[in-house]
């Protein structure tokens, strides 16, 4: 693993790609996958992982472990996830702050905790189960959320640095989420940047949302199915310059582009974060 | 002061959340905060929209003849009702969709196409077939290298992605020219079951009519019965039943891993 590769900015692996990536070998400093994707036998998948493992460094990102699970968190999933963490040896792997299952029914979507006492004791011993079984250090990311809860005790930026401390686990500041999230409950995205516990964060993430206009309300909805909007490059920015770079992802799921599209963006990624100057001159 | 929430309050939370995310006839749960009301369930509908949006889109990635064959508005409709029945049991969504057929069997509204459920199977199979273990198929040029009083007692191994789909309703031709027709062929007068072999020798999913009888010699492979005894067997119940035909015909859609000598069963 060169260090200085995974300073730069990175791409989200998508299966329309994968043969043009191995034949062209962008110039991109890694790419991230859906550990979920790779838990079948064999096949393509597996096939072109391989391939793409053996020119970048890898990044991989879990949307299934559920570590907000009040029931716990599915024994044979971990098992799984370190399976693939085991296979691909990925530079970082992470998960979200979120729960989607319960009682054994898969949810398929990231879903809100409330920010309470109790709850960060049961994601703490989550956090703690999983990086234990797979012997590594975590990144867990910040939701975007579409509703809060009655009798929450704390703000998301203080759970998450809270969890940070007592799980030793890093964060993965997703700065779309921050927007979403900010619209969508309206508090000021600075205000939340500006109380997020940065010193843990090992990873960012950059996406693309949509904008909800119904019955006289604005909400933002975080699709990855389109180019980053500008406010999130502005925050973005400021974050990089304020607290130093970290390897960025564009994650761009739905409506997938061609490549040159989102090879711009990380591009534009890339280019922000060696303004920054956090880079050493060798990476760019 | 509201309860204080601790774990039992959290699992009661998400036991009512999960029921309304799915059951869009069950109201908002207790618990989330109140903003305006119109606002409290239009919130919630983002939820809601995200994951029944996202397994019927999974659904119609994963069944794209079916599909077609309904339309799409039907499609949604139809993978809406499946989602509230049969929600995943696995966050591993790849593993999502195998009660499909079963379910399209007893769907009302879609019985007038009573082919559905096993066109549903074919491409379930397929779905399999793409995620199955990796193994190089076997060359029947290593049957044809045996003596020829060895062949009798060869234990023929099945490829791990193979699966065989045998149908009263010709399958493969109407999987065919869904799949690669920009006008679909109409189905002719009289249609005859078909049987349909899914293969995936390399990278590439394959699907094929397999000759009559050879799904009997399949199940006979299968059972670990070596290739002298499981023809015979074939032979006796299928008319017009060939051995060459349905040997080749497995071999080169890559359905054999491997040969072994056994002692005879």
């Amino acid at each position: 693993m060169t260090a200085d590769r995974l300073l730069r900015a990175g791409a989200g692996l998508k299966s329309e790609h994968q043969r043009h990536i191995l034949e062209a070998r962008p110039d991109i400093g890694w790419f991230e996958v859906h550990a979920e994707n790779y838990m079948g036998a064999g096949g393509p998948p597996h096939h072109f992982l391989e391939r793409v493992r053996a020119l970048y460094p890898l990044s991989v990102h879990g949307v299934g472990l559920s570590i907000g699970s009040a029931d716990g968190m599915a024994p044979g999933h971990l098992a799984r996830l370190k399976t693939v963490v085991e296979r691909y040896q990925p530079a970082i792997v992470s998960e979200h702050l979120a729960w989607s299952t319960h009682d054994g029914t898969f949810l398929n979507d990231l879903l809100p905790l409330p920010y309470t006492e109790a709850t960060l004791s049961l994601v703490t011993r989550h956090v703690d189960e999983a990086q234990t079984v797979l012997g590594r250090r975590l990144l867990i990311e910040n939701p975007s959320t579409y509703l809060r809860f009655d009798g929450e005790e704390m703000p998301e930026t203080d759970f998450l640095r809270a969890l940070a401390r007592r799980s030793g686990c890093g964060l993965l500041l997703d700065i779309n989420n921050v927007v979403v999230s900010a619209a969508n409950h309206g508090f000021d995205p600075h205000t939340y940047l500006a109380s997020f516990p940065h010193e843990h964060v090992g990873e960012i993430h950059l996406a693309g949302h949509a904008v909800l206009k119904s019955g006289g309300e604005t909400l933002l909805v975080d699709t990855h199915d389109r180019t980053v909007s500008p406010q999130v490059w502005s925050l973005f920015r400021d974050v990089i310059a304020r607290r130093g770079a970290h390897p960025t992802l564009i994650e761009w799921d739905s409506d997938v582009p061609a490549w040159p599209d989102l090879k711009a963006e990380v591009r534009q990624a890339q280019s922000l974060l060696q303004t920054a100057g956090g880079l050493d001159a060798r990476a760019a | 002061m509201p309860e204080q929430p601790d774990g039992a309050a959290l699992a009661d939370l998400q036991h009512r959340f999960t029921g309304a995310v799915l059951q869009s006839r069950l109201s908002v749960p207790a618990g989330i905060r109140r903003e305006v009301r119109s606002t409290h369930e239009r919130r919630f509908g983002v939820y809601r929209n995200n994951v029944k949006a996202s397994l019927a889109a999974a659904l119609a990635a994963r069944f794209p003849v079916v599909a077609r064959l309904v339309g799409d508005e039907f499609f949604t409709a139809m993978a809406l009702v499946f989602i509230e029945r049969h929600p995943p049991r696995s966050p591993v969504l790849a593993e999502y969709g195998a009660a499909f057929a079963t379910f399209l069997e007893r769907f009302d509204p879609a019985a007038s196409l009573p082919y559905l459920p096993d066109i549903a199977r074919l491409e379930w199979a397929r779905h399999v077939a793409f995620h199955s273990a990796d193994t190089d198929p076997a060359d029947l040029a290593q049957l044809a290298e045996l003596p020829p009083e060895a062949l009798g007692s060869v234990r023929i191994g099945l490829h791990p992605a193979m699966a065989v789909i045998a149908s009263p309703w010709p399958i493969v031709s109407v999987w065919t020219t869904n799949t690669y027709d920009a006008t679909p062929e109409a189905p002719a007068a009289d249609w005859t079951g078909e049987t349909a072999l899914v293969t995936r020798p390399h990278l590439d999913v394959l699907v094929q009519r397999l000759p009559p009888g050879t799904d009997l010699l399949v199940a006979a492979l299968a059972q670990e019965i070596a290739l002298g005894a499981a023809a015979d067997a074939v032979s006796r119940t299928q008319e017009g039943f060939d051995l060459a035909t349905a040997l080749s015909t497995l071999f080169s859609a890559g359905a054999v891993a491997i040969l072994s000598q056994g002692s005879s069963s």
